[in-house]
């Protein structure tokens, strides 16, 4: 089950509605400070993005660089102390469903069954029953987990609960969806089919992807652009536009326009560890 | 007297009174002499032992066994009065106490202590369950309300129920409602600090994905805060039972005139010493009857849990 790769052609048009592109997001001049006083810390510096409907981004550097933080203030979660965070045009305030979270790992209700968990965005919307299980069924057949519907999530592996983390966000139809290092916690082999799943979901869905990660190869893999962090304060130093063809499979791997990517992405972070590390030691 | 023994009490009676070495002491013959623990072969046992292992499995004839071997340390302590530290000379026998028992069930009024001790601990327990998850829920969630509402607990909680025993009397109007009060309060702080215990641990990731999929505060506290305390509320509301039913019998012995806790007090005042015990078991009985009876009730809310691999 875990390493099956799911086709989603038989779902095409069926699934994601027809509407106008939606998820463009614009990241204002915002500067995120915690603390007071002497205790405050600057966790991300004055950053301003402007990110396109559908495009996939990924937020690379190491942690503790802001980069979920930024994160966090496009979710909703975290209020910036500078500037400000616009979804469509629209102030973001709060965390909203048109804003999809999908996080590491263990967020999924415990206590609820794989299908009930789907369904928590079109429920708590106040669909009904029939509308709510029709909805999970949909989903649990695009992640392949038909057959887990009335599982609980500690009966299923780690890949199959992001898998289920995944379906719950898309399940409200999100504009953007939001990802804080969602298979950060996988092994190796099941991290590669995730990615694989996910860029398949996102071409269906043609929606906004923000993906946060600490690991070149699959910011690489994954995205349209490539925004490097770094530490102390938190701020983008490179955003490099990756131009490798569509669909991606993981023999792209090898070839010479990832390698150069990797490099140049390796390049900058070197660059600015030695930058912290001789400042540390000034 | 060879004629009584028939009727277990009295020829129970008459066993203490043939090792007594008071100057009543009448021979008797060494048929008499046995007792009901004497009579059975020692095979028998085994035989009985060994099918209950295969139909009950190894810990619960454990328990059985266990317990069997208490009533018969219980039997020969009464029997040869032990006095080692602990006095057994003035403790009923078990046969006394289960022919005083016996003689109890055939008494309305025994039930009626019972029914009156059932009704108190319901009202008290459901009122503490209310007020009891509702500030557990109010400090978990709230700074604000934490700081307002513990600094009570912390003061209150140490107190015993005995303590409260004459401000009850002075606070409320009736002897009864006094009663409920202090059963009340043996119940609520287990519940309180439980459920506190409970929304503390809630993980902040689930709030924050119940908060991205669209759900307002209410929805949250009903799907996602009151699930996850729900283990530690449940473990709360079995401990409080038991902590209701300890500080109901310190309000009935005090005051009142039914209730199984003045039922076990009056005994005493009346050297009935057999309903003493009767009294007392009847008390462990109902109390882990209730216990159970709460866990089996928290059962289908936590179903999920024995789920995992």
């Amino acid at each position: 089950m875990e390493t099956q790769i799911i086709t989603f052609e038989s779902h095409k048009n069926k699934i994601a509605p027809e509407k106008e592109r939606l998820g463009h997001i614009e990241i204002d001049k915002v500067g995120i400070t915690f603390g007071h006083g002497s205790e405050k810390v600057e966790a991300v510096k004055e950053t301003s993005l402007d990110i396109q409907p559908g495009e996939f981004i990924c937020l690379l550097g190491p942690s503790g660089c802001g980069k979920s933080t930024l994160l966090n203030s496009i979710a909703g979660y975290v209020t910036p102390s500078s500037g400000e965070v616009l979804v469509d045009g629209e102030l973001v305030e709060g965390p909203a469903p048109e804003r999809g979270m999908v996080f590491q790992q263990y967020s999924l209700f415990p206590w609820k069954t794989i299908s009930e968990n789907i369904a928590f965005g079109p429920k708590v919307a106040g669909n009904t029953e029939s509308e709510c299980s029709s909805i999970a069924n949909t989903f649990l057949a695009m992640i392949g987990l038909s057959k887990y519907g009335n599982k609980y999530p500690s009966e299923l592996s780690g890949g199959m609960q992001q898998r289920v983390g995944i379906a719950r966000a898309l399940a409200n139809y999100p504009s953007v969806l939001l990802m804080d290092e969602p298979f950060g916690a996988l092994d190796a082999q099941t991290r590669l089919m995730m990615q694989e799943n996910l860029l398949s979901i996102w071409s269906e869905f043609n929606i906004t992807v923000v993906f946060v990660t600490h690991d070149v190869d699959e910011a690489v893999f994954l995205a349209d652009r490539v925004l490097v962090m770094s530490a102390s304060p938190g701020s983008v130093i490179a955003d490099l536009k990756v131009n490798l063809p569509r669909p991606r499979a993981p023999e792209i791997a090898t070839s010479d326009d990832y390698m150069a990517l990797k490099k140049q992405c390796l390049d900058h972070i070197r660059a600015e560890s030695l930058r912290a590390f001789e400042q540390q030691n000034k | 007297m060879s004629g009584t023994s028939a009727d277990p009490e009295l020829s129970a009676i008459e066993e203490t009174k043939t090792i007594d070495d008071g100057p009543d002491n009448s021979p008797t013959t060494p048929e008499e002499k046995k007792t009901f623990f004497e009579k059975i072969d020692l095979a028998q046992i085994g035989l009985v032992l060994m099918t209950m292992v295969r139909k009950h499995g190894l810990n619960f004839s454990a328990s059985i066994v266990s317990l069997m071997l208490g009533i018969l340390f219980w039997h020969y302590a009464t029997k040869y009065n032990l006095n080692f530290y602990i006095n057994f000379e003035n403790i009923p026998s078990p046969l006394k106490v289960w022919a005083a028992f016996l003689a109890q069930l055939a008494d309305t009024e025994f039930y009626i202590h019972i029914a009156v001790s059932m009704k108190r601990i319901i009202i008290g327990y459901v009122f503490a369950i209310l007020l009891g998850v509702l500030a557990g829920v109010l400090m978990g969630r709230s700074r604000f309300s934490r700081a307002m509402i513990y600094p009570y607990i912390e003061v209150l909680r140490p107190i015993p129920a005995v303590a409260w025993i004459p401000m009850a009397i002075l606070m409320w109007p009736t002897e009864e409602a006094s009663i409920i009060y202090i059963t009340f309060l043996g119940a609520l702080f287990p519940i309180i600090l439980n459920t506190l215990h409970g929304v503390e641990q809630t993980p902040e990731v689930l709030v924050r994905a119940a908060r991205s999929l669209g759900a307002s505060r209410l929805q949250i506290f009903w799907h996602v805060i009151l699930p996850s305390a729900l283990p530690s509320i449940g473990a709360g509301l079995a401990i409080g039972m038991g902590v209701s039913w300890f500080s109901l019998l310190a309000g009935e012995i005090i005051s009142g005139q039914y209730g199984i806790g003045y039922f076990t007090w009056n005994a005493y005042s009346l050297i009935n010493y057999p309903d003493i015990v009767v009294g007392m078991l009847v008390i462990g009985g109902l109390g882990t009857l209730s216990t159970y009876a709460v866990s089996l009730m928290m059962r289908p809310f936590l179903s999920w849990q024995r789920r995992a691999r």
